[in-house]
């Protein structure tokens, strides 16, 4: 593999009717204007959205896999912390 | 004599189309692929610029032509296309500065076309102009990042310049299918716009430090359908279907 590639960008897109940008994918580009170009012709050419953020890949700090019994085991056991005990008055829809 | 909008669209057409059909033959080959499909992108832009156009052409002329006719059963002195686009893809610069050049004209064309008494044609300009400013953008970023990149990209970037600069005088022509139009307020003065572009070209290569050959070599006459040589092997490749399957639809 080449050593010399441009770095890696994340790319997240908000989609017309989403309220929040969603991670799309990644692309690389030598620098951020660039990476926001990229990032159009590669994750919007299908109206997928209409605004961009681009990401330094490096600059995410991710959890270890390793972790992952410690970080989510233990909220399996409480579904308590789900609102689903509730009974819904009648009228409410689109819970 | 052919009706002088319909001469003019198809101009105007013909350089979408066949710059449209010289960018379609980078997909699957760009440089990165990212770029690969930016330019693909572009491809579909101006092939999409050309139907609009080309349909608006068949109506004018009134004979029962159609959008796909006129692209793909004209003879290669029928099309009239600037002989600019016409030009191989070359290196990435010899892509990049083709791209720009025609860019700010289309970009500049566009936006007077905007205010056509031909409420079609400003329509078509309308919509077309959103899709040319950012295929500008576009060529502008490389063009600065080749030519203030290394000194391998400079010199590539510089030469294609010098490589192509002789064409830029024609997308400028005009003869009577123009003055014509003129004189009806449906077109703008094409001739006119050179020195608006030479202001706005100048600003991304000075950025980009990279300079204009002094001599303003003139050569085309495309949109006398008079063509370079390269015109015969993109129409063998364009036309190839329906030379071979007459009306074969898909």
């Amino acid at each position: 593999m080449s050593t010399n590639e441009w770095p890696l960008w994340e790319v997240f897109i908000r989609s017309k009717q989403g309220l929040n940008h969603k991670h799309v994918g990644s692309l690389r580009a030598a620098d951020a204007d660039m990476a926001l170009q990229n990032a159009r012709d590669v994750y919007t050419r299908r109206s997928e959205g209409i605004s961009i953020w681009v990401v330094p890949s490096a600059l995410i700090v991710a959890s270890d896999p390793a972790d992952s019994d410690a970080y989510f085991e233990p909220s399996e056991s409480k579904v308590y912390r789900h609102p689903t005990f509730y009974e819904l008055p009648d009228g409410i829809e689109h819970m | 004599m052919m009706n002088a909008t319909y001469k003019f669209l198809l101009r105007l057409g013909d350089d979408s189309l066949i710059l449209g059909q010289r960018l379609a033959e980078l997909c699957g080959h760009g440089p990165i692929l990212e770029e690969d499909i930016a330019l693909t992108n572009i491809a579909l832009d101006l092939i999409g610029q050309a139907t609009n156009i080309y349909t608006y052409a068949a109506a004018v002329e009134g004979k029962g032509s159609d959008a796909d006719a006129l692209a793909f059963l004209r003879l290669e002195h029928q099309y009239y296309n600037a002989v600019l686009v016409e030009q191989p893809n070359g290196n990435f610069a010899d892509t990049i500065v083709r791209q720009f050049f025609f860019d700010a004209f289309r970009t500049l064309l566009f936006e007077k076309l905007l205010s056509s008494s031909d409420k079609q044609l400003a329509a078509i300009a309308e919509k077309s102009l959103k899709e040319t400013r950012y295929h500008l953008k576009h060529s502008s970023e490389w063009l600065i990042r080749l030519g203030d990149g290394t000194a391998l990209s400079h010199e590539r970037a510089q030469m294609a310049i010098y490589e192509l600069w002789r064409y830029t005088d024609e997308l400028f022509y005009m003869d009577e299918v123009e003055q014509d139009l003129l004189n009806e307020g449906v077109i703008t003065d094409i001739a006119a716009l050179k020195s608006e572009w030479m202001t706005n070209i100048s600003v991304v290569l000075n950025q980009a430090t990279l300079t204009l050959p002094e001599n303003q070599g003139f050569f085309g006459a495309g949109r006398k359908g008079r063509h370079s040589e390269h015109m015969g092997f993109i129409l063998a490749q364009l036309q190839y279907m329906q030379r071979a399957y007459p009306n074969m639809q898909w």
